[in-house]
């Protein structure tokens, strides 16, 4: 397999930066109205560049496609040396999550064409170019297998999105921003030794193997034949095999990568830093913030704790897991205690999430399937609900919720997307996320880690989601209209707020009746890293 | 007693065409002050620009002599040594007074403090540095910081007095005088510390050291005993000049005094130096000075303890600090602190190039990051030097927009996040320190880093988050200051984004 030559990967990957670089050469007073256009067009072309890469997607291999592979520098190490890899490809899991991202992002540009915080903040270009530069740093993140340059992509997000809650957040952005900063950088920071380690470790950064270089993955599961894993946790000297030890080099690896994942998950206990954040960043920032940035914390799991340390993975499983539920029932109750609105669905991501980090380590292909498709579903429907809070923030200029009331009435149509999108995050038969957490919830049930309790306490997240989704619903569309607008033309939906809708409500649908179409991108993928855990 | 040499056997032996980039340099600062002694006032601008074509003849002498192909040579009786680690750091040394000098100018001129001497004691400075990297011998270190230090002693003091006679800035005075008493009492060290060694081998010659030392650490006499007290007290010598603590008290007052071109200068030239030594003498010479078998070397455990409490007191004293010139002072003892990780990993055998090679990338990194954010803060003072706080860069995203911008990049590469070249440095240096087995130590450091986000994005916070109240205020944004940020933030960036580089630039280097 050449895999040297340019690949549509490469050029998915960097279109955002040539939107950044056109946007970087206009002059940001007199060209304004063109501005969110060039940002808008680039993250179209974008969007079908990647749909380009899901026609030329074979579902029938595991293997990583449109491949792209070169030496980018080297490491010395003794007397030999590590390579460094710009190493980029998709399997089923990736090109699914890069399709989120693209398809996400001209959303996110979408909602922000109507927004009022350019008239106060300003700096509009300046906006739409860290725009490109998240989605950029973000895509990166799902394409990328080699360790250190993943950890470059991993670490970029941070910036943009610091300067996007930072700059023309609401009243606390610069507490939200520093916090959102501060808190993941330390997560992450240590993953970085980790990542140090496993290089020096194996000889190479590259997780997968490709042009007849042995990745890392491939090289734990050698290691696993003759029991030397990382720590040689084998027979010792008396000839008895010695059970795996929490106090290992395997388990501090597995911690230290899953720390900066579960901090940007996030998995309950780590999850304070998202309030803030969502409350405080703008409409675009919550969109992609929930919609794909919590997605490469669940999405570094699946790729690198499950496949790199298979033993660490299934000893914590059912402390993860746990954590897990706690995290769907906790979320789902301190949403309910939510007065306000944006609040509420940020706190919703926590229980959602859950949901996912349930499924994934059920560690069967059941779950790990419902798990990724749930990744997509939580970011078209959050993603859907912070739109929903962005219009009536820039109409309204509030976020309680007992400052709205009636909307229905004023705003039919509006009343009607958002009954879908609720529904969706609900979980509703026949919409999408009823697919993602019934599979998980299945997963769990079969798993041959988790007890018979995960999966009872996860279902009482399903119930508990449609009741908070219900009151937020209701206080907000249902009744009579209690803060009318003084300008009538308010009411109306504008073209570009429709615009981001349409998208949204065809994948709420179409994923929730033919999921069997994303399910067979996936299952290849998913199977060769359930395989390892089949007992 | 003596056997006089052959002409012929005295200029192979001397070969100082070795030599050359430092010798040339300081031949050349002779020209500078006699050009500058006869020029009229209105002529004083070319005894800059008369420097920059010395740096830029030095820097050809660079290229030529350490063509990759030559291999490394010795000077001067086999007291100076040129090989791929004296001319990597030739350049950094070289690159950094140019950006200093393009920052002096105009900061000079406003403040009326402007003299040709200036330059001349920068290049001074700077042969000295040259002098220290490619220092093969005690003799010749010990020379070589002096060369280094004295010029810098003055130029601390630079903003003292104002050409008219007026007494200007006693901060500079104070700082000038401080340097200079702290700066000889650690050179005693280093001299005792020399002499000791001297007395347990018997030479001051680098490679010398390192065959006698294998043997008496053997033999296991009171010459060992003389050789590690020697080596301590070169660590304690050496570690007053690049700021580690315990020997950085002298830091953030010196720092804060001295005219901030000079700043900017000594937190950059004097660390090469000072490093460059370091790794000479405890990686060629004394790397042998293993106490039992299979262990690394001797002076790893003080290396390691030195970086963390670099790292701790250098990264949480400058949350506390209001002024950003004391704010990147202690930010520069911190970054003395992450080259101290890559010195106490060379103490592993297997790992020594891996970690000089880390140290170096470092060093580079910290050279155009830390000039480039010293720029922006000497282009905001005020005339009087103060407006140097951190509350007088809000909003200056607004008002200067590429500043701004520029200053950011500085900021994320102090803190070291990737697409900067301090994210390249530090990588380096960590993923040494975990193939030397140091995992605590690399942990401390990357928590640190976080510690240090904090201070560096309060900058980025007040430039970008927060809108100023007051107006515009008068900044340094000549063309010269303009091409030193640029400069520096094209560094920054250049070797963030194309990490082969750097990596390339010192993979020819090995102190093994």
């Amino acid at each position: 397999m050449d895999v040297t030559g340019l690949s549509l990967t490469t050029i998915t990957l960097f279109l955002p930066l040539v939107g950044l670089f056109i946007l970087l050469l206009m002059n940001g007073e007199t060209q304004k109205a063109n501005l969110k256009w060039v940002a808008f067009a680039t993250s179209i072309v974008t969007f079908a560049s990647s749909v380009l890469m899901w026609i030329n997607f074979d579902p029938g291999t595991a293997e990583l496609q449109m491949a792209q592979r070169n030496t980018w520098a080297e490491v010395s190490l003794g007397d030999t040396s590590i390579n460094i890899s710009y190493f980029v490809g998709v399997d089923g899991i990736s090109m699914l999550l890069v399709l989120l991202t693209t398809f996400i992002m001209p959303i996110a540009i979408l909602g922000s064409f109507g927004s009022h915080i350019f008239e106060e903040r300003g700096r509009e270009k300046l906006y739409y170019i860290f725009l490109m530069l998240l989605e950029w740093a973000m895509l990166g993140v799902f394409v990328t297998h080699d360790l250190i340059i993943f950890y470059v992509f991993w670490e970029v997000t941070l910036v943009p999105m610091y300067f996007l809650i930072g700059i023309w957040g609401a009243e606390e952005r610069i507490y939200a921003a520093v916090k959102f900063f501060l808190y993941t950088m330390a997560g992450s920071i240590l993953m970085l030794i980790a990542i140090l380690y496993v290089g020096n470790r194996a000889g190479t950064f590259s997780t997968y193997s490709a042009g007849g270089d042995a990745g890392v993955i491939e090289m734990v599961q050698t290691w696993e034949g003759d029991g030397t894993y990382w720590d040689a946790v084998g027979p010792d000297s008396d000839g008895e095999e010695e059970g795996f030890l929490l106090n290992s080099v395997e388990s501090w690896l597995f911690l230290g990568f899953l720390v900066a994942f579960a901090i940007k998950v996030p998995i309950f206990p780590f999850h304070s830093w998202l309030p803030d954040a969502h409350v405080q960043a703008p409409t675009a920032g919550s969109v992609i913030l929930a919609g794909v940035l919590l997605k490469m914390g669940t999405y570094g799991i699946v790729r690198f704790n499950l496949s790199l340390f298979p033993e660490a993975t299934v000893a914590w499983a059912p402390t993860i897991a746990f954590l897990g539920v706690v995290g769907i029932i906790y979320g789902a109750w301190v949403s309910y205690a939510q007065d306000n609105v944006k609040k509420l669905v940020a706190y919703s991501s926590v229980s959602h999430l859950g949901f996912v980090v349930l499924g994934i380590f059920a560690l069967n292909a059941q779950g790990l399937q419902g798990a990724t498709l749930q990744m997509v579903n939580h970011g078209i429907s959050t993603g859907g609900l912070f739109l929903i809070v962005g219009m009536l923030y820039e109409r309204w200029h509030t976020k309680e919720m007992a400052d709205y009331g009636g909307i229905w009435k004023a705003m039919p149509l509006f009343g009607a997307i958002s009954l879908v999108i609720s529904l969706s995050s609900m979980g509703l038969p026949g919409l999408n996320g009823f697919i993602g957490e019934f599979t998980i919830l299945l997963g769990s049930l079969g798993s041959d880690y988790l007890g018979f309790a995960f999966t009872l306490f996860g279902t009482l997240g399903v119930i508990l989601a449609a009741v908070y989704l219900l009151k937020m619903y209701q206080h907000v569309f249902m009744g009579e209209l209690r803060n009318p607008l003084s300008d009538e033309e308010g009411y109306k939906l504008t073209w570009y707020e429709k615009a981001a809708y349409i998208p949204v409500i065809i994948m709420v649908f179409w994923i929730g009746l033919q999921p069997i179409v994303f399910f067979n991108m996936l299952d290849l993928s998913v199977d060769s890293i359930a395989a390892i855990f089949v007992r | 007693m003596f056997e006089s040499p052959t002409i012929a056997e005295f200029v192979a032996q001397s070969n100082l065409v070795a030599t050359l980039p430092g010798s040339l340099l300081m031949a050349w600062t002779l020209v500078v002050i006699l050009v500058d002694l006869f020029a009229g006032e209105e002529r004083k601008r070319w005894t800059p620009i008369l420097a920059s074509v010395g740096l830029g003849l030095s820097l050809l002498a660079n290229m030529a002599v350490y063509a990759p192909a030559e291999g490394e040579q010795t000077a001067l009786y086999g007291m100076f040594i040129a090989d791929a680690f004296t001319g990597f750091l030739n350049i950094v040394i070289l690159v950094a007074t140019f950006i200093a000098i393009l920052m002096s100018w105009d900061y000079l001129n406003r403040s009326d403090i402007h003299r040709g001497e200036y330059y001349i004691l920068a290049l001074l400075s700077s042969a000295g540095a040259m002098f220290m990297v490619g220092a093969n011998d005690l003799i010749v270190v010990f020379v070589a910081l002096e060369l280094l230090s004295i010029p810098l002693y003055i130029l601390a003091a630079f903003r003292s007095i104002k050409n008219d006679g007026s007494e200007l800035s006693l901060k500079s005075e104070e700082s000038g005088m401080k340097y200079f008493i702290l700066g000889a009492f650690s050179s005693a060290f280093l001299v005792f510390g020399a002499a000791l060694v001297y007395g347990a081998t018997g030479s001051t010659n680098i490679p010398t050291i390192f065959a006698a030392a294998g043997g008496i650490v053997g033999a296991a006499t009171t010459a060992t005993f003389y050789l590690l007290v020697g080596a301590a007290l070169l660590i304690v010598g050496l570690g007053f000049k690049v700021a580690v603590v315990p020997f950085h008290m002298w830091t953030p007052d010196v720092y804060e005094g001295a005219p901030t071109p000079v700043t900017a200068y000594m937190s950059v030239t004097a660390k090469v130096g000072g490093f460059a030594a370091l790794l000479r003498v405890l990686v060629s010479g004394l790397s042998v000075l293993v106490l039992a078998e299979g262990e690394p070397a001797a002076w790893q455990t003080t290396a390691t303890v030195i970086a963390i409490l670099t790292l701790a007191l250098g990264n949480f004293v400058a949350i506390s600090q209001r002024n950003l010139k004391r704010m990147l002072a202690y930010s520069s003892i911190a970054h003395a602190g992450y080259i101290m990780v890559a010195v106490a990993a060379t103490g592993a055998a297997g790992v020594i190039d891996a970690a000089t090679q880390g140290a170096l990338v470092y060093i580079m990194a910290y050279m155009f990051t830390n000039l480039g954010a010293f720029a922006v803060v000497m282009a905001i003072e005020r005339e009087d030097g103060g407006g140097g706080n951190i509350d007088d860069i809000t909003g200056l995203a607004r008002s200067r927009p590429l500043m701004a911008m520029a200053m950011t990049v500085f900021m994320l590469s102090l803190t070291g996040i990737p697409l900067t070249a301090g994210f390249v440095g530090k990588v380096m240096v960590f993923a040494a320190a975990v193939q030397a087995g140091l995992f605590g130590l690399a942990i401390i450091g990357v928590l640190t880093s976080v510690v240090s986000a904090f201070y560096y994005m309060r900058v980025v916070v007040n430039m970008y988050l927060r809108d100023s109240s007051g107006e515009l205020q008068p900044a340094l944004e000549t063309p010269a200051v303009r091409w030193a940020i640029n400069i520096a933030l094209a560094g920054t960036l250049i070797f963030g984004i194309f990490y082969p580089l750097a990596t390339n630039l010192v993979g020819m280097v090995s102190l093994a």
